[in-house]
């Protein structure tokens, strides 16, 4: 399989000379293309800087980042644009949909933005809502929305224009475990069956282990990476806590 | 430390507050400009009749300047308003750190002291550095001589300025209190965090209230247009004024859920680019603006009605004074005054026997020779019969006058003048003469209410009787003409017949017409100073002469005219800013709602092309919207205006509806200008 994702020596610096944070301190990393990977670690471990990293949204001090082969690095302007539009989906922990439109024109509106024509919207909105589940509730704002629906329009909206990487930050963080759970069941289904590629960042243990491996970062470096392989869900799970308490932190979120 | 906290918030929040401080900037200059024009037309070298014109002005200035100063003050306290709620959050940080709200108040107390202060200054300091340049206007405006140039200062203006000013920004310190008293803790934090709630609105009664809001404002129009002739008396106006304000409302209370409901039908164009999110934000705005976009829409359409207006009666009156003033001067008096007539208006005996000699031997009594004066002397008489009244004249037409037209009376008697004596005015005047059979009569007027009343009578060849004689009309139709001479077309009717249609026994009054004897306006202004000082004379109140000048009808309308476009500069300015401020300031109060979607749009890949374009779009749809409500409703207003007025020529109108289209976009455009460069400036990461 082919490297959908190829970061390599990335760091990132915030602050003066004087005062200097490294965020990220020499991070390399490879995801391969219909993978699900989650990217663990505490409060200020860098794991949401680097997520920020690969979307664009924040620039590295250096290093390179290699998306589908192409270094994002160096993009500018519409370049960028056109990148996000076209490579990338987003899930945020606060869903971020448009509250002045409906759940059907959230998601349409990705594929608008590239200038798609209505009937080939039209076909794809129903499709992916059909895979989440969703469909009786397109017609509604998000403020009929529950939690849980809205994560899931705002996943139908991230995997709507076929991207080659979904990004999610922390999507279980406003959910309550039942929501959680049945969009961590939605994203493995967008694995299993839509081939797409997941980069979840979460400090849940639960979430994490829907993934098939994890990485877990501290003080912005690599800690460990557990691998799923022929593990259940269970086993992979109790594996993921014993990391998270060997890294000391927040053994009460992680649970 | 209070007083450095508010300091720093001012800093801070400067890009907020940009527009407010213009706002209040502009409205401070303009109310000093205008209050202080008193002052700027005190060494102007004009008549006696302007001053009295001007001195009317100031006072109806100042007498507006109470309306301004309200419609401001609400202005500053709506906008004052919008800018807490932006900082709610702020607020409700400094209530957690256990700050009270006294001291909240205290130090909203203190910013809109730096504010108002900072604004009253400049404010003031522009205002007089333009008011100087209105002077020069003014100048123009009662054609004086701008002999010498001074540099004025109104300390008056510059007081009532800062009167009416603080007390418009001690209520809004009032009503500051009063919201951050009211306030909770929990609102305050999370105010942002409330995602906003779409009403959406039942399409099919959107469609029901807009057609029925649509037809009520057609009725509206047709009232003040075309069906204008059918007002009954001054209270008419107000039906269709209600019903337009009314109707206006619920236009703009079911056009978004229309237009939205058609245009998420046109697929194609809705699911285009960044079109559904823009037409939402719009829709979604003007839903929730009903009631500021009618007031906006109302005072956009008064704007219009007054600048377009007042800014061409001036021309008008002055250019109507060439062919309805021809002459220099018209003495007039009663001739043979009954006793009765002069019990009933309280003339003495002596008036009743100056009304016995010509007008040419009362003023020789008043020691004027009019030979040594005038040239072109015309002398002619007005008959009065009481059986010519007219209710006498209209024929079969009577009732359908009395039904339409109720407030006229039509029991007076009409103007008669027999064909020679007119023939020879018309012919001092330029205007066309006429030959009459024996039983004939023309009738003559100018004033278009009664030429349409007179002109049904005359269609059916209503016949007139006089001293026991009958006439019918030569001609079907009213000929244009006058005798009296004024600044505007008022002559409501003259009976021209035979010679021998009338006798002494009618005779009713004088006119002698006649221009001075002068080369130059010099001269000219020297008789024109000895006949205003006539009625010093001691015989001056033995008589009932009048008389009317073309200078003094000249200045009268010029300064009219002035004083009409002064008021109308000043309402139309105050109300376009006022408007053009709340929706300015609305926009900008979402831009915090608006950086959170921008930014979402971006993440999906949104260019920054698309993403102005949109910005644009939205805004410009907000202000261009009440604008082009406005307009329509306009195009009546100002048709009504000139039916109200009868005084402009299509070529002024034309002018100063271009002139009121520069104001508009000037000021107008210049605030939805200044929007879209502060939202775009928010919404940049």
């Amino acid at each position: 399989m082919t490297n959908i994702l190829k970061i390599r020596n990335v760091e990132k610096y915030y602050g003066s000379r004087s005062s200097l944070t490294k965020a990220i301190n020499n991070i390399s990393l490879d995801v391969s293309e219909g993978e699900f990977v989650a990217i663990m670690g505490s409060s200020g471990s860098g794991k949401t800087t680097l997520l920020n990293l690969i979307s664009t949204i924040d620039k590295v001090t250096a290093g390179h980042i290699y998306v589908n082969g192409e270094d994002i690095t160096t993009l500018k302007g519409n370049n960028l644009n056109k990148f996000r539009r076209e490579e990338l989906g987003f899930i945020f922990q606060d869903f971020n949909l448009l509250d002045t439109l409906t759940a059907y024109e959230n998601i349409a509106l990705a594929l608008s933005i590239q200038n798609k024509k209505y009937p080939e919207i039209h076909t794809k909105v129903k499709e992916v809502a059909k895979t989440l589940n969703i469909n009786n509730i397109l017609n509604k704002y998000p403020y009929e929305l529950s939690g849980g629906q809205k994560q899931r329009v705002a996943a139908a909206r991230a995997i709507i224009t076929k991207p080659h990487l979904i990004l999610a930050d922390e999507p279980t963080g406003a959910l309550d475990s039942k929501s959680s759970k049945l969009l961590l069941e939605s994203l493995d289904n967008l694995n299993e069956n839509f081939k797409a590629t997941i980069l979840m960042v979460t400090h849940d243990a639960l979430a994490a282990s829907y993934a098939s491996r994890v990485i877990f970062i501290k003080d912005g470096k690599i800690f460990n990476e557990l691998i799923k392989g022929s593990d259940t869900r269970k086993e992979f799970f109790d594996k993921i806590i014993d990391v998270v308490s060997l890294l000391g932190g927040e053994i009460n979120d992680a649970l | 430390m209070l007083y450095k906290l508010s300091l720093k918030n001012i800093k801070k929040s400067f890009k907020d507050y940009a527009i407010y401080f213009i706002t209040l900037l502009l409205g401070v200059a303009i109310f000093y400009i205008f209050n202080a024009i008193d002052s700027q037309t005190v060494l102007m070298d004009v008549t006696s009749s302007t001053k009295e014109i001007i001195k009317l002005m100031t006072n109806m200035l100042s007498g507006v300047s109470v309306f301004v100063s309200i419609v401001l003050g609400f202005l500053i306290i709506y906008a004052s308003r919008f800018l807490i709620k932006r900082r709610n959050k702020e607020f409700g940080i400094y209530l957690t750190l256990g700050m009270s709200k006294r001291k909240i108040s205290t130090i909203l107390l203190i910013e809109t002291m730096i504010i108002g202060l900072l604004s009253l200054v400049t404010g003031l300091i522009i205002g007089i550095l333009l008011s100087q340049l209105m002077s020069v206007f003014v100048a123009n405006m009662f054609e004086a001589d701008m002999t010498k140039f001074t540099f004025i200062i109104s300390s008056e203006a510059i007081i009532k300025t800062i009167i009416y000013f603080g007390i418009m920004y001690l209520l809004v310190m009032i009503f500051n209190t009063i919201s951050v008293g009211k306030c909770k803790l929990i609102d305050l934090l999370y105010a942002s965090k409330q995602s906003e709630k779409i009403k959406l609105k039942n399409p099919i009664l959107c469609i029901i209230i807009f057609i029925i809001s649509a037809i009520l404002l057609a009725y509206a129009y047709w009232c003040v247009s075309f069906g204008v002739k059918q007002m009954d008396g001054a209270n008419g106006i107000f039906i269709p004024i209600i019903l337009g304000a009314v109707s206006t409302f619920f236009i703009i209370w079911s056009i978004s859920g229309l237009i939205l409901k058609i245009v998420t039908h046109m697929k194609n164009t809705y699911y285009k680019g960044l079109n559904s999110f823009t037409l939402r934000q719009i829709s979604s705005k003007i839903n929730t603006t009903v009631f500021s976009m009618t007031i906006i829409c109302i005072m956009l359409f008064f704007t219009i009605c007054i600048l377009s207006s007042s800014l061409s009666i001036k021309n008008s009156m002055t250019a109507n004074l060439k062919e309805l003033a021809p002459i220099d001067i018209e003495l007039y008096k009663t001739v043979n005054m009954t006793s009765e007539h002069a019990a009933e208006y309280g003339y003495s005996p002596e008036v009743v026997n100056d009304s016995k000699i010509t007008i040419k031997e009362t003023l020789e009594k008043l020691n004027f020779n009019i030979n040594d004066n005038f040239k072109d002397i015309t002398d002619v008489y007005i008959y009065a019969a009481d059986e010519l009244t007219t209710k006498d004249t209209l024929g079969g037409s009577l009732n359908y006058v009395k039904k339409n037209y109720p407030y006229l009376d039509l029991n007076s008697s009409e103007a008669i003048m027999t064909i020679s004596d007119y023939n020879k005015v018309a012919k001092l005047y330029g205007n066309e003469t006429f030959t009459l059979k024996d039983n004939e009569y023309i009738l003559i007027a100018d004033f278009d209410g009664w030429i349409g009343i007179r002109n049904r009578a005359l269609k059916e060849k209503a016949p007139i009787t006089i001293l026991g004689k009958t006439y019918f009309p030569k001609y079907q139709e009213v000929k244009n003409g006058f005798l009296n001479i004024s600044s505007n077309h008022i002559n409501a009717g003259i009976f021209v017949v035979p010679d021998n249609a009338v006798n002494d026994s009618i005779k009713e009054q004088e006119h002698l017409l006649a221009n001075y004897k002068a080369n130059d306006e010099e001269g000219k202004k020297k008789i024109e100073n000895k006949i205003s000082t006539l009625g010093e004379k001691a015989y001056a109140t033995q008589t009932n002469l009048s008389a009317s000048t073309k200078i003094s009808i000249y200045e009268g309308s010029v300064g009219l005219g002035a004083l009409v476009t002064f008021i109308g500069l000043y309402l139309g300015i105050i109300f376009l800013i006022s408007s053009a401020a709340i929706l300015a300031l609305k926009e900008l109060s979402e831009s915090t709602d608006n950086k959170e979607r921008f930014r979402m749009l971006r993440r999906l890949g949104a260019d920054e092309k698309m993403l102005n374009k949109a910005l644009f779009r939205q805004i410009a749809i907000f202000f261009i919207f009440p604008l082009i409500l406005a307009i329509i409703h306009s195009i009546f207003g100002i048709i009504f205006c000139n039916y109200l007025l009868e005084t402009f020529g299509d070529d002024e109108l034309l002018k100063s509806i271009i002139m009121t289209a520069i104001f508009l976009v000037v000021i107008y455009g210049s605030y939805f200008i200044i929007t879209y460069l502060c939202s775009k400036n928010i919404i940049k990461e």
